[in-house]
């Protein structure tokens, strides 16, 4: 007999409706819905997926808005046996491919609006199965209306054959070679840091808490995954793009909780400038995705006169590794804190070694809620997971550079890699170059990043054209906008007649920032 | 009137969020949300632009779609504010 049964990550719902059936568990638009409500809708599309052969292990894509067809899809996915591939709204055709193909997706789980982005992608990929929410005109093969056929499946979970160490999601990220990698976690890895998360921002059941990030990339997907783990309400919006709506919905639904990121900060503060803003009802502000600048702090607290502010850093490839205790948010402002409880964090130097209190090293993330790995890629896995200091231990190299306080806190010094931070998405500078370099006037392309107050970096292209051919920021731009997310276009793009090189002849990121004023407009 | 100041809003759309002069690739009644060519920043763009050529404040609590999320809907908007400032 199995005393404590493993622990899956769908689990969390199922307890939930159990204890709360009638409370409201998510409201999204116009809807809102119970936790009787999205389990029996979740359960039904997991027989739906079993029905189309969707078994243990498999994976199933979610290309859709931040809509409450997206939220209840993951845990159907889950209930189905499968494995959920989070896709951000604005991926274009070539990515959107790149990831149904690498992942090897059995469905595809979209909505109509998207079908100008799928379609043609779908018509390459004979085996996968889309579902989609609406049936759109120019749909042609493999398309079923799941989404409105539900209502004759059962609202029972379907028998469950899957382990803890079954991978429960799949989640794309930048990486610095341009194509992205699929970072797996399991139900293991994703249960433990949820618990970990709930437990030090102290979390109660009537929490309502507020999102409008995606909910395919880790901080926007936990807020969901911590609502119904602890059986409280989730406020999901498509985007803070107009922040009237956002303020009302927040102020109408008396949010407890709100997650943002620095450029979503920064946007309040400005209007806040023009209109004071106030949430009262606001008693936990979190922070992630990209530091917060010190400056920001004082209007915040004008604001959200009631909160406690966690700034927090993490990484697809472990979702969290540290947070500020709320009370030195003041006194370290620039501190990312410590490690999440339950997980270790070291610093170490290039040999291994350990480096004393003061100085600046890489840090490594121990504990129970890192990755598998990257999806088929065991070279790039071995680059990142590396043997611990306990014996048969994996540890996380986080690519970032850190120092750590008397106390133990740690602050952040710089990135080790290239890639740019925007907006609080990854941006992998090759990426963009590719897109660029598929430009046949471009002799050549070195994308960076340069601060900028709203969007912490801004992505910068710096082109030359091929001789006697002409170049516009327009095209530049329009070209990045056709194949890449929103977030990646470059905000800047300066023509220079040849990009500076190493003494070896290469082009360098790293000469290019160094000599950048040198090229910049005042 | 209204028609150059649409003429004026495509423009500044074309080229800004979609970085194109197509004009095809652009309805006035497309949702700029919906059709994924604006997000959070992108809509802090529109209302800089419209503040500077329109000359008139938009307010916090007029950043809502019904005024801002397609062509028409600014157009509408841009006319409605302007009748109050004259």
């Amino acid at each position: 007999m199995i005393v404590n049964p493993p622990r899956l990550l769908q689990e969390t719902l199922l307890t939930s409706v159990g204890n709360y059936p009638d409370h409201t568990a998510l409201i999204s638009g116009d809807v809102r819905m119970s936790y009787r409500e999205v389990s029996d809708y979740a359960c039904r599309l997991a027989h739906a997926l079993r029905m189309q052969g969707v078994r243990r292990g498999d994976r199933v894509a979610i290309f859709m808005d931040n809509t409450w067809q997206c939220a209840v899809s993951i845990y159907g996915i889950l209930l189905a046996g499968g494995v959920f591939v989070p896709i951000n709204v604005q991926t274009k055709q070539d990515k959107l491919a790149f990831i149904l193909q690498d992942a090897d997706v059995h469905v595809l789980l979209s909505e109509s609006p998207l079908s100008r982005v799928f379609s043609p992608v779908v018509e390459l990929l004979p085996t996968l199965q889309v579902f989609c929410q609406k049936n759109p005109m120019d749909l042609s093969v493999n398309m079923g209306n799941v989404f409105d056929n539900l209502v004759d499946m059962p609202t029972t979970p379907p028998p469950q054959l899957a382990v803890s160490q079954d991978l429960a999601a799949l989640i794309y990220t930048s990486g610095t070679t341009g194509e992205p990698k699929g970072v797996m976690h399991t139900h293991q890895s994703l249960s433990f840091v949820l618990d970990s998360i709930n437990k030090y921002l102290g979390f109660s059941q009537d929490e309502r808490l507020f999102s409008a990030l995606p909910l395919n990339f880790g901080y926007g997907l936990f807020q969901w995954l911590s609502a119904v783990s602890i059986g409280a309400t989730l406020i999901l919006e498509r985007s803070f793009a107009y922040p009237a709506q956002v303020f009302k919905r927040m102020h109408d639904e008396a949010v407890t909780s709100l997650a943002g990121v620095p450029t979503v900060f920064a946007m309040m503060l400005a209007l806040d400038a023009k209109q004071a803003l106030r949430f009262p009802s606001v008693r936990r502000l979190t922070n992630a995705a990209a530091a917060l600048p010190i400056e920001f702090i004082p209007g915040i607290r004008r604001m959200f006169p009631e909160a406690n502010l966690y700034k927090m850093y993490g990484q697809t490839e472990c979702i969290r590794s540290a947070y500020l205790n709320p009370a030195l948010a003041e006194l370290k402002p620039d501190s990312v804190g410590c490690a999440i409880p339950g997980t270790e964090l070291l610093l170490l130097d290039d040999n291994g070694g350990t480096v004393a209190k003061g100085e600046v090293g890489n840090l490594y993330v121990c504990g129970p809620h890192l990755m598998k790995g990257y999806w088929k890629q065991p070279e790039k896995t071995a680059e990142v997971l590396v043997p611990g200091l306990v014996q048969g231990e994996l540890m996380l190299k986080s690519g970032d550079l850190f120092r750590q306080d008397a106390d133990g806190d740690f602050f952040f010094v710089a990135r080790s890699d290239e890639i740019i931070k925007s907006r609080g998405e990854k941006v992998s500078p090759v990426e963009v170059e590719n897109a660029i370099y598929s430009l046949s006037a471009v002799q050549e392309v070195v994308v960076i990043g340069l601060p900028d107050p709203l969007l912490g970096e801004a992505v910068c292209a710096f082109v030359a054209a091929r001789e006697g051919e002409k170049l516009s920021v327009q095209q530049i731009k329009h070209i990045c906008s056709d194949r890449l997310e929103n977030f990646m276009v470059p905000k800047h793009v300066f023509f220079l007649s040849e990009l500076p090189r190493t003494t070896n002849g290469k082009l360098s990121r790293k000469l290019l920032m160094e000599q950048c004023d040198h090229y910049l407009p005042n | 009137m209204t028609i150059n100041m649409k003429k004026t809003i495509r423009k500044y759309i074309l080229e800004n969020l979609l970085f194109t002069e197509d004009e095809s690739t652009l309805q006035d009644d497309e949702s700029f949300l919906d059709s994924g060519m604006i997000d959070s920043t992108g809509v802090m763009e529109i209302i800089l632009f419209i503040e500077e050529s329109f000359g008139f404040r938009v307010k916090d609590d007029e950043m809502l779609p019904a005024n801002l999320d397609s062509v028409n809907n600014l157009a509408d908007f841009i006319q409605r504010k302007q009748v109050i400032v004259a």
